[in-house]
């Protein structure tokens, strides 16, 4: 009556791991503010200090373990079950993942897809993610939303109350830090355009996505990633059609690169697109300010008004910084820049354009992975503006 | 885009009764709809002969019709109310069906009708498998191949092509029905012939099986700019084969990554916008083949649907209000989210629990028919849970079901699961055949150790949900071995009490679902010590909210479910409170009527400023609208979930009357917990109920009752009924719906039968009743403040004594008796009532033979008939009853003491039977088996009649045929009501001997075979459309195949039929009504004169139901 067959290494693996919850050793996340939330240790052994912040995604735990933008956090996820379709190696977004630690509220014992190599736990150990299961994470969600995104360490149980919390005392805060050094390339590398090149793109690799590259390299584009030092005279010699400024974690005020040659790029005629990171340090090259959020938005539900046509997209999002908008399509302090997309659910910035320059920028994920793809759109926005150079 | 300033006057279609497939979640939808629509300060007209909804409540809409819902009878409400748009997406297939017929007929143009949400073209694109399959083509989707054919010939070319098992659907037929699946040849041809003849295009669509598949649903919302946004995703735990309706469904997806997820909504939003759905709702079937992911489109509904029902539930969104609002004009993100309050309902709600839906099944009432579970869908509820993980969801959810067996429990013996014997070929049998039995076959299979591997492999379900299953038989072994002297086994508990059990290894376990019968279960003890035990140690649960958002914003709507988390939110407050129990899942003999009573409860006493908080467990229903109540808790209606609400929210009292059995059944044990409940008492219902201390209530007021016992016993019973007489009436005590109620007319049908009953219900003694043949029966509904009391009906039924009350027709007034009897059955009731010091709502049902008048039953709540005695009479005797729970008197609420109320005109109640989903005979008896119901309401007896039988789907007809075949206790009484229909010009046909008696008194009747008898015979009269009415009256138990043939026929070919000689008259009166009486239509409100809503008036409905 069932007319396929599972495939043996399902068969094989099911039930292998930890089968019961109980048996895991208990564990716990120490927050900045002293509060406390158990659960049970389900990757890898160790301490993981970051700050805690929460995610909304029901789908897509690989895409944001991968994420190099969440470099330096602890991801809470907020949909109870975790790990449910396993791994599977196309759908990371960097070689490994970047997340300080991970907290779920169940993480699945077995995975079920086709599509899977590989279970998430057995991932998490193997790349040394700490992580804590059996957390209550919607009171952890709560205390967020009230209190704000703040440090925290995450460790088994064994490691005693006082040495985690010195530990925490002496992690350095988000606010303030340049993290991309953590994350960028250390050498250019590229992504070969899928079919004939049309452009090619260099990208400021801040942490990029490889959706994001992808994306380019499926419009015709070669895709020059390089890292966050490069000068531009470099990216002018190298013949760009086009900038791309990706994301990356950490705040925005503490990185100095790539401001200068985001405006020079611009004022030569080469398109710019900046996502995240990318149009936090779109908005500051043009004299615009950045502030830190009480808890970010990071989900795949927001939604964005395009101010263009009034259309809503629905968004996926990551960011603990934010653009501070001006008055009406303005932007704060930057008289070079107006506002083409507003989030509905707090009215921040989500995209910006230069008033003269081919120059935009989203504050959301068009790339999407994981989340909608409503906004893929603008991938061929940047392409025509490359396109009437 | 804000609202409409063009439209003035809006048209919505209800769906008509509750029949499979067509549930009450289209009075939760009408209902939002029609509350949404006046809102926003248009005038409302609404259309709907199911008089037990609440959409139907005349404080409602501004104009209510409970009028037949056919293209016809519709038309003359158009030309009435003249509106300027019809909203066709709220009220199921019913109203896309009827507004497509108004569209083609020219009636919409004629009288220029906007519709509005979707237009005709997408319904028609959308309905038409074969534009549809041409549509998703044109954008690059899949559709399960395979073709449509209008003979058999063409179906076994393209079944050649695919292959076998082939799955056959007719066009445009409601909740897939004369769907099928065939394995071979043979079943291939009966199953396209079915559906040819099903189909009302004669059309089926032969599709590739993808059987086994994934099986997934997305419910999508678009506005009229184009904006698309996925509500909420579906998984179904039962794979591609079993209908939706009928397979437990789980929201969110669980196993599709992200990349699989986004390709089903990018596919879906790429559909909605080929389709055209303007601005509204709509659900996406999709099946997903689990070995390479290849995703299918199987159907898409361009309106709100069961599962829309669910999908707002689930997440808070308010689909159909929504939806009612974007079809007049609004953008999603114009509109606020209701839950939130301040962000936007242009987003996609996401979920941090997770939501199971269990399907309710009433095989027991059917059991000729086939169990199986396939593409026509059999179940007739469904109850939903909310739990923080799966686990915990599918606990609560099966608990929330009632089936008798506690949570997820395999029975004593293998029979109980459904299986033969105890063997593995049997369970691995039993599991390759999805039935409602399933879910506990496999945990049996768990149990004795099967591998979740191969569980798949037979049952097809996802090895992640198997896991889940697994775990919790795993824990399970390990509570029940907890400091219990060689480990592991259940036996091994016994005598160990809950030595060893601690406040971890509760918390451990009610964190997985258990509820503390099952714990209990486990280390065979009693409930009352585990629950004890857990309250000592404080393991109690936390109530989290639903919010649409996973807690990233705060939520401002108190809609709530318990869980065993770290802290609970929404704390109560110190109002004035009360709690309203609802009545769980629909089954048949507790429905939408008990809902419609439990809302009319809480609009009252929120209206009087007590703060009302609902616990109900389904999905469908109004009451679970989260701002139908000041607080809503969306769970299980057992004692263990109640008390613990109770000990939260500490409210005035409890209302249990208004649920039905679910909830009485609870008064009991919450009163022995020390739990306030509201009305009448404990002790009342309990002599109402008990037979003993009945029948002394019945000699202390010299009612008289037939003669009567109670047995415990086979042999007891033989005695009793030795001595009562025979025919008697046999039924277990404490039963709703006539459940296992039987008239048996000897000691072996009595043996027979008493085996049956005891297995029933082991904890209840069976009652034996001499049954009254020939008697007239009568149902008195009233409401009493202790003191006074007020009759709200007396209805008598049309059909004779012995047919289940909730199966036969009703009329109010009564029609044929004596007004002397009537003055004695309120005499009686208003002593009942007094006797008992009933607070709120009594149910009287009477016999009358003779001029005697027999009491057979007293019910101290809420009957099936009040939402019915509400619309005749026009007065709201629930939001009454409720009042006079809290302490009002009758007087005070405003109900007349002195005259008790009459109804406007006559008023027919008629119900409607799933006769054409079961293949089982139609012969009405004590067991109730009708799902709904329809309201005929007219001047005359005639008219009230028909219109009653054209909104239960059989047109009476004007002229032609009568086929005639009785028994000889009906020769006499047939033949004046079939000289009737001669008179009228019909062609009277008889068998043998009917005819021959007919024909001696002067009636012309040619002579026609009985099938068996010759060729052609009746059912060939009724295949060739030579027969438009039937009369049939059984010939008894033994000889009744060849009826049940002609019978059957008649339901697939929908000729209308009596099978008793009272329905038979009733049906030649309303043939007479149709012919020389005008069809009129009226609202509600211009029969009781109540004409206080109008346009852009705050009207009543703005003060009973929250805005």
């Amino acid at each position: 009556m069932v007319p396929w067959v599972w495939p043996d290494r399902h068969r094989s693996d099911m039930f292998a791991g930890p089968m019961r919850l109980r048996d895991q050793p208990p564990g716990y996340l120490l927050l900045e503010d002293g509060r406390i939330f158990e659960g049970r240790m389900a990757g890898a052994e160790g301490v993981a200090l970051g700050e805690v912040v929460f995610n909304t995604s029901l789908t897509g735990y690989q895409e944001i373990l991968t994420d190099p933008s969440y470099a330096g956090q602890i991801v809470a996820m907020t949909a109870p079950h975790i790990g449910n379709y396993g791994v599977a190696p196309a759908d990371a977004e960097s070689a490994r993942p970047h997340v300080a630690g991970f907290v779920v509220r169940e993480l699945s014992l077995v995975h079920s897809s086709w599509r899977s190599q590989e279970s998430l736990s057995s991932y998490l150990r193997r790349n040394g993610v700490v992580t804590l299961s059996e957390v209550d994470t919607r009171a952890l969600t709560r205390h967020i939303r009230s209190a704000g995104a703040m440090r925290a360490a995450l460790a088994s149980a064994a490691v005693s109350e006082d040495s985690l919390r010195q530990r925490l005392a002496a992690h350095p805060r988000m606010e303030g830090l340049d993290l991309t050094g953590m994350v960028s390339t250390s050498q250019p590398y590229e992504v070969p355009p899928a079919g004939e090149e049309r452009f090619l793109v260099v990208a400021y690799d801040f942490g990029m996505k490889s959706r994001s590259a992808e994306l380019l390299a499926e419009r015709c584009c070669r895709v020059r990633a390089v890292p966050r030092d490069t000068r531009f005279e470099e990216i002018l010699d190298s013949g760009a059609d086009g900038l791309f400024v990706s994301n990356g974690p950490g705040d925005p005020e503490a990185v100095v690169h790539a401001l200068e040659t985001i405006r020079r790029a611009a004022e030569d005629g080469i398109p710019v697109l900046g996502i995240c990171l990318g149009h936090q340090l779109v908005a500051r090259a043009f004299g615009g300010t950045t502030f830190k959020m009480r808890y970010g938005h990071r989900a795949g539900n927001h939604p964005v008004r395009r101010l263009s046509d009034g259309a809503v997209e629905i968004t996926a999002q990551n960011h603990g910084f934010a653009v501070r908008g001006g008055e009406g399509v303005g932007i704060d302090a930057a008289p070079g820049l107006r506002l083409t997309h507003v989030n509905l659910n707090d009215g921040t910035v989500e995209g910006l354009e230069h008033r003269e320059l081919p120059v935009f920028s989203v504050q959301y994920h068009p790339e999407a992975a994981p989340g909608p793809h409503d906004s893929i759109y603008l991938f061929d926005r940047f392409i025509e503006a490359m396109a009437q150079v | 885009m804000p609202r409409r300033d063009d439209l003035g006057s809006i048209l919505l279609i209800g769906s008509g009764p509750i029949v499979i497939g067509q549930g009450c979640e289209f009075d939760y939808s009408g209902t939002q709809a029609v509350r949404a629509l006046r809102e926003e300060g248009y005038r409302v007209v609404l259309v709907n002969s199911n008089p037990a909804t609440i959409m139907t409540d005349p404080d409602l809409a501004h104009r209510t019709y409970i009028e037949p819902i056919t293209a016809e009878w519709v038309e003359r409400i158009i030309e009435r109310e003249r509106p300027q748009a019809l909203l066709p997406t709220m009220g199921g297939q019913t109203a896309l069906n009827v507004a497509l017929d108004l569209h083609d007929r020219g009636v919409l143009e004629r009288w220029n009708v906007e519709l509005i949400g979707a237009d005709a073209r997408a319904i028609r694109m959308a309905e038409d498998r074969e534009e549809f399959a041409a549509a998703m083509v044109r954008i690059g989707l899949n559709v399960p191949t395979g073709g449509f054919a209008r003979t058999v010939d063409q179906a076994l070319g393209i079944v050649d092509d695919i292959g076998y098992p082939a799955i056959i659907r007719p066009s445009f037929t409601l909740g897939g029905s004369g769907g099928g699946i065939a394995y071979n040849l043979e079943e291939f041809r009966v199953a396209v012939q079915r559906g040819l003849d099903l189909s009302p295009v004669n059309e089926v669509l032969i599709d590739r099986s993808v059987i086994g598949w994934k099986e997934y649903e997305l419910e999508m919302m678009r506005d009229g700019a184009d904006n698309v946004l996925v509500v909420c995703s579906i998984e179904n735990v039962d794979p591609m084969g079993v209908h939706t309706g009928d397979s437990i469904t789980v929201a969110p997806a669980q196993t599709l990554s992200d990349v699989e997820y986004q390709a089903m909504r990018d596919a879906a939003i790429a559909i909605i916008r080929e389709i055209g759905v303007e601005a509204g709702g709509c659900n996406i079937q999709f099946a997903v083949n689990p070995g390479d992911g290849e995703m299918l489109v199987v159907e898409m509904n361009p309106r709100v649907s069961r599962s829309s029902a669910l999908a707002s539930k689930a997440t808070g969104f308010p689909i159909a209000r929504i939806g009612a609002k974007l079809a007049v004009g609004y953008r999603l993100d114009e509109l606020p989210n209701d839950i939130t309050r301040v962000t936007p309902a242009s987003f996609e709600p996401v979920l941090d629990y997770v939501v199971v839906k269990f399907p309710r099944f009433a095989f027991e009432k059917f059991p000729a028919a086939d169990p199986t579970l396939g593409v026509q869908m059999k179940a007739v509820g469904e109850a939903m849970a909310i739990g923080r993980t799966f686990k915990q969801a599918w606990q609560k959810g099966l608990r929330g079901l009632e089936i008798d067996r506690g949570a997820w429990v395999t029975g004593d013996r293998p029979q109980d699961d459904g299986l033969a014997d105890d063997t593995e070929e049997t369970l691995r049998a039993a599991l390759r055949r999805p039935t409602a039995d399933r879910p506990f076959q496999v945990k049996r299979a768990l149990e004795k150790g099967c591998a979740p591997a191969e569980i798949h492999q037979v049952t097809g379900i996802d090895p992640w949900f198997l896991a889940q299953f697994a775990e919790l038989v795993d824990a399970e072994r390990w509570f029940a071995g907890l400091g219990v002297q060689g480990q592991g086994q259940v036996e091994d508990a016994a005598g160990a009490g809950l030595t060893g059990v601690d406040a971890a290894a509760l918390r451990h376990m009610k964190r997985l679902g258990f509820s503390d019968q099952q714990l209990a279960r486990l280390r065979s003890v009693t409930e009352r010590e585990v629950r004890d035990l857990r309250w000592e140690l404080g393991v109690r649960p936390t109530y989290q909210m639903v919010d649409t958002c996973a807690g990233e914003f705060p939520a401002a709507t108190p809609y709530l479910y318990s869980a065993y988390e770290s802290e609970s939110e929404a704390p109560p407050s110190d109002a004035r409170k009360v709690l309203i129990l609802g009545s769980g899942p629909n089954r048949i003999g507790q429905g939408i009527e008990f809902d419609y009573c439990c809302v009319q409860a809480a609009l009252a006493l929120r209206a009087d400023g007590f703060e009302t908080i609902m616990v109900n467990s389904n999905p469908e229903t109004v009451s679970t609208d989260f701002d139908i109540s000041d607080r809503l808790y969306f769970e299980p209606l057992t004692l263990e979930d109640v008390i613990e609400i109770v000990a939260r929210e500490q409210p005035e009292g409890v209302i249990v009357q208004l649920g039905g059995q679910t909830p009485l059944k609870l008064a009991k044990p919450l009163a022995d917990l020390g739990v306030p409940i509201l009305g009448t008492s404990v002790d009342a219902i309990d002599r109402a109920e008990d037979r003993d201390r009945f029948v002394d209530l019945c000699r202390s007021i010299g009612a008289a009752v037939p003669p009567n016992g109670v047995a415990t016993s086979v042999e007891q019973a033989v005695r009793v009924a030795a001595k009562v007489g025979y025919p008697a009436l046999v039924r277990p005590s404490y039963v709703l719906g006539g459940r296992a109620m039987e008239i048996v007319y000897d000691e072996a049908s009595l043996r027979s039968y008493f085996e049956r009953a005891v297995r029933a219900s082991p904890d209840h003694p069976v009652l034996i009743d001499r049954f009254l043949e020939d008697a007239f029966e009568a149902d008195v509904d009233a409401v009493c403040d202790g003191e006074n009391v007020v009759i709200a009906g007396v209805m008598q039924h049309i059909e004779d004594a012995g047919v289940h009350s909730g199966d036969s027709a009703c009329v109010l007034p009564p029609y044929l008796l004596k007004d002397e009897e009537v003055d004695e059955m309120r005499r009686l009731t208003r002593r009942f009532a007094t006797e008992l010091g009933v607070i709120g709502l009594i149910n009287v049902q009477f016999a009358i033979r003779d001029g005697l008048v027999y009491v057979l039953e007293v019910n101290p709540r809420a009957s099936r008939t009040v939402p019915f005695v509400a619309k005749a009479t026009g007065i709201a005797f629930a939001r009454a009853a409720a009042r006079v729970m809290v302490g009002r008197s009758l007087a005070d609420v405003g109900l007349d003491l002195e005259t008790d109320p009459s109804p406007v005109g006559v008023a027919m109640k008629e119900a409607v039977f799933p006769f054409e989903k079961f293949n089982v005979d139609v012969i009405l008896g004590p067991e109730m088996r009708s799902t709904g119901e329809v309201m005929g309401l007219d001047e005359s007896f005639g008219m009230a009649y028909a219109k009653a039988q054209v909104s239960a789907g059989a047109s009476l007809p004007t002229s032609g045929t009568v086929v005639v075949t009785v028994n000889n206790n009906d020769k006499a009484t047939v033949t004046p009501i079939v000289r009737r229909l001669h008179e009228l010009g019909f062609t009277i046909r008889a068998t043998g001997g009917t005819a021959r008696y007919l024909r001696a008194r002067g009636v012309p009747a040619e002579p026609i075979f009985k099938v068996g008898e010759g060729r052609p015979d009746i059912a060939d009269g009724i295949i060739s459309g030579e027969v438009q009415l039937l009369i049939n009256t059984p010939l008894g138990k033994k000889s009744q195949y060849d009826d049940y043939t002609m019978r059957r026929t008649a339901i697939a070919y929908r000729i209308p039929y009596c099978t008793t000689m009272s329905a038979a008259s009733a049906a030649a009166d309303a043939v007479i009504a149709l012919t020389h009486r005008r069809r009129e239509v009226r609202s509600l409100q211009e029969r009781f004169g109540s004409d206080t809503a109008r346009a852009g008036e705050s009207g009543t409905a703005s003060t009973s139901f929250p805005s």
